[in-house]
């Protein structure tokens, strides 16, 4: 898996989640794409898999969250391997019986007897103007569930493979594609390939600060790690891109170097994956440390409509600026 | 086709079974109570006495590649489909022999060999994955049908409502099983309810019949029309079953619940009890004489009694198991 492998094909992020998407479809008959308007597809992701694939492989559903989201715990009970589309992240509260009882538990309970291939996909995170229900990033509650594993991958070579290993394995995986990504440009093999989950991507390399950020904040953390970089701060810049399972070591063996962490979460600071992250650390890094680690994360408030008051609750540049800051002073 | 459904049309070693299906529930159920009684069963326990002909009517019209999707108070339906009472009871007592190796208890058991596709632990919460189980074996060219037992607590659930709607849109061929025994927890669901619940399909082009729920031919019969209806491809059928739970919501409510239900109404349907009324009919037709129930009944006992002493024999889980199975891997699973 090379990332520049010569010819530099670019595409947007969500086509490359199709391209994902379709490579599965592709290899096993049994995967059917299910949702709202996936035949047509809101955010992107379904677009043009209908032609290629049917209608019964690519299903409009009911807006009936708990019925689809249930419907593919039993679909994939008898052999199916469902692939659905919940458009905005926020409307997994609508089902969360369905996800964190049923699905997630239902192997565990049963003993192993049964596996649930399925993987939950959906636009996530606030977008500019979302608003309080429209711009959830549930992942860190579902890092609580036990029985999902969960991906967000921050780049379209990452979308495209993640998609095809989300959609491989045989448990539930609910694949987060960061709102504001969603028309972002990368470099995309034409070719199918895919990337394992549980690794995280070490996004660039430095001696004096670990920084482990989490969707677009990764974007953020790296326009600032650049700025460090020019007076001389070396910043170590990681992106999990798997929550679930979480790739501690690849950030423990970073901490062990630089013994300063800050990390960054788009989700609310409360439970988020950046206190996870620094309590995990904390804990295995603990004689490394040079300074207590930094969390970056929301405010404790839901996201708000209008612009200055999301600026004012979401991650900034700055809040990943001060904290590398803090960490430095220590 | 004119007496397909009728009850000459029963084969008499259907109705044997049948009945011998009946009594099982009830000792296994009693043994459960007794159990609890002495402190000897963990967890929370939902007995199934007085509603064993709805159990044992859908089921018997089932194959065995057919499946279902229980609730919380579930072992009748287990029962009825097929599933060891062994590995029941080791499951409720915890043990590794159990069929989730412990990890399940009462509310949890799942049999996927026999199409037993879990009981359930939220009210409502399998309605919708037996309505996908449909769906994969519509999608898959699997003549299966799929059965979904709710309870009247249920049918006010609104996924309910969505899975009826999704079924019906995509004609699946499944068959919605309402259990109403007259209570939801607490409450009588009379109070809690409007209308008819088997009327709740017509809406959506459901057809919807009540039966009773104490006449297990009554029940087999009312599935046996739902199941040709749904390998037809013509859909989705609800099937209300009046019953009676005779005991509480839970063993040990008595500790908090008080009195709810009126000694008249108890009385009465304690009267119309399932498994005498099936003894009676089946002697009248000279299917089964009072012996030959003794046998039966003797039979079923001694089973019981011999799957507590499994469940008891068998050991407990080591304590690792319980950081296990929480992703199995495909060569563990039997849906592969």
């Amino acid at each position: 898996m090379t990332k520049n492998d010569g010819a530099q094909r670019s595409t947007y992020f969500v086509k490359a989640m199709q391209e994902g998407l379709a490579a599965a479809m592709r290899e096993d008959p049994n995967v059917v794409v299910i949702g709202e308007d996936v035949d047509r597809s809101v955010i992107g992701a379904t677009r043009g898999l209908l032609a290629e694939f049917g209608d019964t492989r690519v299903r409009n559903t009911p807006i009936s969250e708990q019925a689809f989201v249930g419907a593919a715990v039993g679909g994939a009970a008898v052999g199916l391997r469902p692939v659905v589309d919940m458009m905005i992240g926020s409307f997994f509260y609508v089902a969360m019986d369905q996800l964190a009882n049923q699905a997630a538990k239902l192997p565990y309970m049963s003993g192993g007897q049964i596996n649930l291939p399925i993987t939950y996909f959906t636009a996530t995170g606030p977008s500019g103007g979302g608003a309080a229900q429209h711009s959830e990033n549930i992942h860190p509650m579902l890092m609580n569930v036990a029985g999902l594993k969960i991906v967000m991958p921050i780049t379209p070579y990452d979308a495209k493979g993640l998609m095809l290993s989300a959609i491989r394995d045989s448990n539930p995986v609910v694949y987060f594609q960061d709102h504001v990504l969603g028309g972002t440009k990368g470099h995309v093999p034409a070719e199918s390939y895919s990337i394992p989950l549980g690794f995280a991507d070490v996004k660039t390399t430095g001696k004096d600060v670990t920084v482990v950020a989490i969707g677009s904040t990764v974007l953020k953390a790296l326009r600032v790690a650049a700025e460090f970089e020019a007076k001389g701060i070396g910043i170590e810049v990681i992106d999990p891109r798997t929550l679930a399972p979480l790739d501690f070591d690849t950030i423990a063996q970073s901490v062990a170097k630089t013994g300063r962490l800050v990390a960054v979460d788009n989700a609310r600071l409360t439970c988020s994956a950046a206190s996870e992250i620094v309590a995990t650390i904390s804990t295995v890094c603990f004689s490394d440390l040079k300074a207590p680690p930094e969390r970056v994360a929301w405010a404790n408030v839901p996201v708000p409509f209008s612009a200055p008051l999301e600026a004012r609750v979401v991650v900034q540049d700055s809040d990943i600026r001060d904290a590398i800051e803090k960490v430095l002073a220590a | 086709m004119a007496n397909l459904f009728s009850p000459d049309a029963i084969e008499p070693t259907l109705q044997k079974k049948m009945l011998r299906g009946l009594i099982r529930i009830r000792r296994f159920e009693e043994k459960l109570a007794q159990l609890f009684k002495r402190g000897q069963l963990p967890g929370f326990v939902h007995l199934y006495i007085g509603e064993e002909a709805v159990a044992v009517g859908v089921c018997s019209a089932l194959r065995s590649e057919d499946r279902i999707t229980s609730t919380h108070r579930g072992h009748g339906h287990l029962i009825a489909k097929g599933a060891s009472l062994n590995k029941m009871m080791a499951e409720l007592f915890g043990r590794v022999d159990g069929y989730c190796r412990g990890k399940g208890g009462s509310m949890h058991i799942v049999s996927f060999d026999l199409g037993i596709m879990g009981t359930n632990g939220i009210v409502g919460g399998g309605i919708p994955i037996g309505t996908g189980s449909a769906w994969g074996d519509q999608h898959l060219g699997k003549d299966n049908v799929t059965v979904v037992f709710f309870g009247d607590g249920a049918a006010n659930q609104g996924v309910f409502f969505e899975s009826m709607n999704l079924a019906a849109i995509w004609r699946l061929p499944v068959i919605f099983v309402c259990e109403n025994n007259g209570y939801s927890e607490w409450t009588a669901t009379e109070k809690l309810t409007a209308g008819r619940i088997a009327d709740r399909g017509m809406p959506f082009g459901i057809p919807g019949a009540q039966v009773d729920g104490n006449d297990v031919e009554a029940v087999y019969a009312a599935t046996c029309e739902a199941i040709v209806r749904a390998r037809a491809g013509k859909g989705p059928s609800l099937i209300e079953a009046m019953t009676y739970r005779w005991h509480g919501h839970n063993e040990g409510e008595e500790a908090f619940a008080g009195e709810y239900r009126p000694a008249e109404e108890q009385e009465k349907w304690r009267a119309d009890e399932p498994i005498s009324r099936y003894a009676t009919m089946l002697s009248k037709l000279g299917v089964l004489d009072e012996a030959g129930y003794q046998q039966i009944n003797e039979e079923e006992l001694a089973l019981v009694e011999a799957s507590v002493e499994f469940a008891l024999n068998s050991p407990f889980p080591e304590a690792e198991e319980a950081l296990r199975d929480v992703f199995p891997t495909p060569q563990e699973r039997t849906n592969a």
